[in-house]
């Protein structure tokens, strides 16, 4: 399975950081990870852990001032986006990648009608295709993703529907657009769980039918586990483990996965009595990030070298990475603590 | 909407009707009268000038025949100005007011726009950095500054442009532009100022965010996504701006020696010429309130979350 995978999109120690009074915010501080064409990765992590800016990252939409992509590749199909010139980005904007933004009620032009957005996104990139046919897609998209009278309403603007309603119509929008990686930063928090079933089933049928490849960004691990091919835990700006779904679920490798995994409610379980396992304490603050690993503090497992020194990746079967000195060896940890002191020292 | 220009139609007439009442009584109140002059009238002249002008009449009775005339479109006599009744005055100077103060607010529409969207688009350059300058001294350089600064370099230094005078007594259109450009100044920094930040503001919203993502370019952005929004702040500010022009151009018509009305409002105060006084209120109001009917409609035609 894993051999006639071709790589669509490859992150490679991506960089983005924010210039603001208090510091430099590292939101993005040296993520990799590879999607392959039709394959679905899942991004998982705590709220400000930076899967946005990292999915704003690969789409160059970082608000520039404050924020700065400052390492790192992004190919696409081999072509680094983060090099191209204008005119070359937007034909790889709404053409080859889309994206489903995070807030649903800002992000659609509140001056312009949904008709008039949703067809422009379509001409945009098939010059060739007239309105009326632009028009006729559009109805049909909305149709699908659950727009009830979507011929009627179509020419509504964005603030006579509801919240729900406008997540779906972003998501009718991005879809349309028939690229080759879709983006879905939380495509589903703002609907109810009807809708968001039938909504990630639509994504994995386009995904299916067109051989995109998805990155879904969520909270929710029953969704990951049911949609994607491989997971990505995002923590404090890094990828700290990346494996794929049932290798993930079943042999979590990073303190933080299995909290994560752990905090999840289950129906199956004898203990149902018992509290819900949350993980102690607060994400760290990205400004200022000693060399040290940053979940240290709330990791139940921590050892000396953990406060001292950045865990490398360690791959602990096949395709499956993670960033934890679990997996060091004896001399390696002792090197690292004496390193750390050396350093302290000067 | 019709329903909604309607009552707003129909919502003036109490305004423009507190205006003359107010206007008419307290004309009355501020002390001295029309015909006070250095030297007192003998009674009997006196009283003949105030029988012919109805001011012997109870004042209640006065404000009734006044407000029937104004309503038949007549504003009366004036009281100093004796070969004319105001309407003549105003509406022989009130379009080379009107020509001024719309050429001027063109001026600085068209001005202040685009170098305004052009310091949000390349901010921190030096367009942006021309622009702001402009718009200080536009903002802080008063108009009885202005006005002969600009007579002195483009007329007396440069002799481009006529110094003074005005189309209609025959001294050519030219003699439009330095008094509008003058009047003009001070809105166009205003301008400036207002669309460059609701532009850097509209172009950091998630909307832009959204039409960059499609792939569209950055002029198409700006014509079709940004500049709705963009212009709301804009069209808010026509209305009071439109009141400023007016008023500032009794400065630039003396400066300028333009046959406007601001000369009229200047001198009928000191007249106590009550009729002219009330009649230059009149238009006045009238001019502020259809600006401000005209400015609520266009919002609400650029803004579609506005309901009427
Ligand atoms: N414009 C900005 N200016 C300054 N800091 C920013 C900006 N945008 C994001 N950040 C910072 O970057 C970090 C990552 O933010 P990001 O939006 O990627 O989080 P997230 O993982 O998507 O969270 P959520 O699950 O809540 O959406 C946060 O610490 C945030 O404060
Ligand atoms: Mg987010």
């Amino acid at each position: 399975m894993k051999d006639n995978k071709q790589p669509i999109l490859e992150i490679k120690d991506l960089q983005t950081h924010f210039k603001t009074d208090a510091g430099v915010v590292k939101a993005v501080n040296g993520v990799s990870f590879t999607v392959n064409k039709g394959e679905t990765v899942g991004i998982v992590g705590e709220s400000g852990c930076g899967k946005s800016v990292t999915n704003l990252s690969i789409m160059r939409l970082i608000p520039s001032p404050p924020g700065k992509i400052v390492g790192g590749e992004v190919l696409f199909d081999g072509e680094n986006i983060l090099d191209l010139p204008e005119s070359e980005l937007r034909e790889i904007r709404g053409n080859k990648i889309s994206m489903i933004f995070q807030d649903p009620m800002t992000s659609l032009n509140p001056f312009l009608k949904i008709s008039t957005q949703m067809i422009e996104t379509i001409r945009l990139h098939e010059k060739d295709v007239d309105k009326q046919e632009a028009r006729k897609r559009s109805i049909e998209m909305l149709k699908k993703v659950g727009i009830p009278a979507a011929e009627a309403r179509i020419d509504s603007y964005p603030h006579q529907f509801s919240g729900g309603m406008r997540q779906r119509v972003m998501i009718a929008m991005a879809l349309s657009c028939n690229a080759q990686v879709l983006i879905a930063d939380e495509p589903t928090t703002a609907l109810d769980v009807t809708i968001q079933a039938q909504i990630l089933e639509l994504i994995q049928q386009i995904s299916k039918d067109f051989g995109t490849a998805v990155i879904l960004i969520t909270h929710d691990l029953g969704v990951v586990a049911g949609m994607c091919d491989k997971v990505c835990v995002m923590y404090a700006g890094k990828i700290v483990e990346e494996a794929y779904t049932y290798e993930l679920y079943n042999n979590p490798a990073h303190p933080y996965t299995s909290g994560l995994i752990q905090s999840v409610p289950r129906m199956d379980t004898q203990n149902k009595q018992k509290k819900l396992f949350s993980i102690e304490g607060q994400p760290p603050n990205v400004i200022d990030l000693p060399p040290c690993c940053p979940f240290h503090p709330r990791c139940h497992k921590t050892m000396d070298v953990c406060r001292c020194a950045l865990p490398p990746t360690y791959e602990v079967s096949e395709d499956h990475k993670v960033n934890c000195w679990l997996y060091a060896s004896e001399e390696e940890k002792a090197k690292a603590v004496a390193d750390a002191a050396k350093e302290n020292d000067k | 909407m019709t329903k909604y220009i309607i009552k707003r139609l129909l919502g003036m007439i109490p305004t423009l009707l507190v205006i003359i009442t107010l206007s008419f009584f307290i004309v009355r109140v501020a002390p001295g009268g029309p015909f006070d002059g250095e030297r007192a009238l003998p009674e009997e002249v006196l009283a003949n000038i105030e029988a012919k002008y109805h001011l012997d009449e109870p004042v209640l009775q006065q404000y009734g025949r006044y407000l029937f005339d104004v309503v038949r479109g007549d504003l009366g006599p004036s009281y100093k100005y004796v070969d004319n009744d105001v309407n003549y005055y105003i509406f022989t100077s009130l379009p080379n007011s009107a020509v001024l103060g719309v050429v001027a607010i063109l001026i600085a529409l068209i001005f202040g726009i685009l170098f305004g969207i052009l310091a949000a688009i390349y901010q921190n350059s030096w367009i942006d950095y021309l622009t702001m300058g402009l718009a200080v001294l536009g903002i802080s350089i008063p108009l009885f500054v202005i006005g002969p600064l600009l007579q002195l370099v483009f007329a007396m230094k440069l002799h481009w442009l006529p110094i003074s005078g005005w189309y209609s007594t025959g001294e050519g259109y030219s003699t439009i532009i330095l008094p509008a450009i003058s009047l003009a100044f001070a809105y166009f920094a205003t301008i400036a100022r207002l669309t460059r930040s609701s532009m850097l503001e509209t172009l950091r919203s998630d909307y832009i965010r959204t039409a960059k993502a499609k792939g569209m370019k950055n002029s198409t952005i700006i014509a079709k996504h940004a500049m709705k929004g963009a212009m709301l702040p804009i069209v808010s500010y026509l209305g009071p701006a439109f009141a400023g022009i007016i008023t500032g151009s009794i400065v630039i018509e003396q400066v300028f020696r333009v046959p406007g009305i601001g000369k009229f409002f200047v001198q009928s105060s000191f007249n106590r010429d009550y009729t002219l006084i009330i009649g230059v209120v009149i238009v006045f109001s009238v001019i502020l309130v259809v600006m401000n009917f005209l400015v609520d409609i266009v919002y609400a035609l650029l803004d579609p979350r506005i309901a009427y």
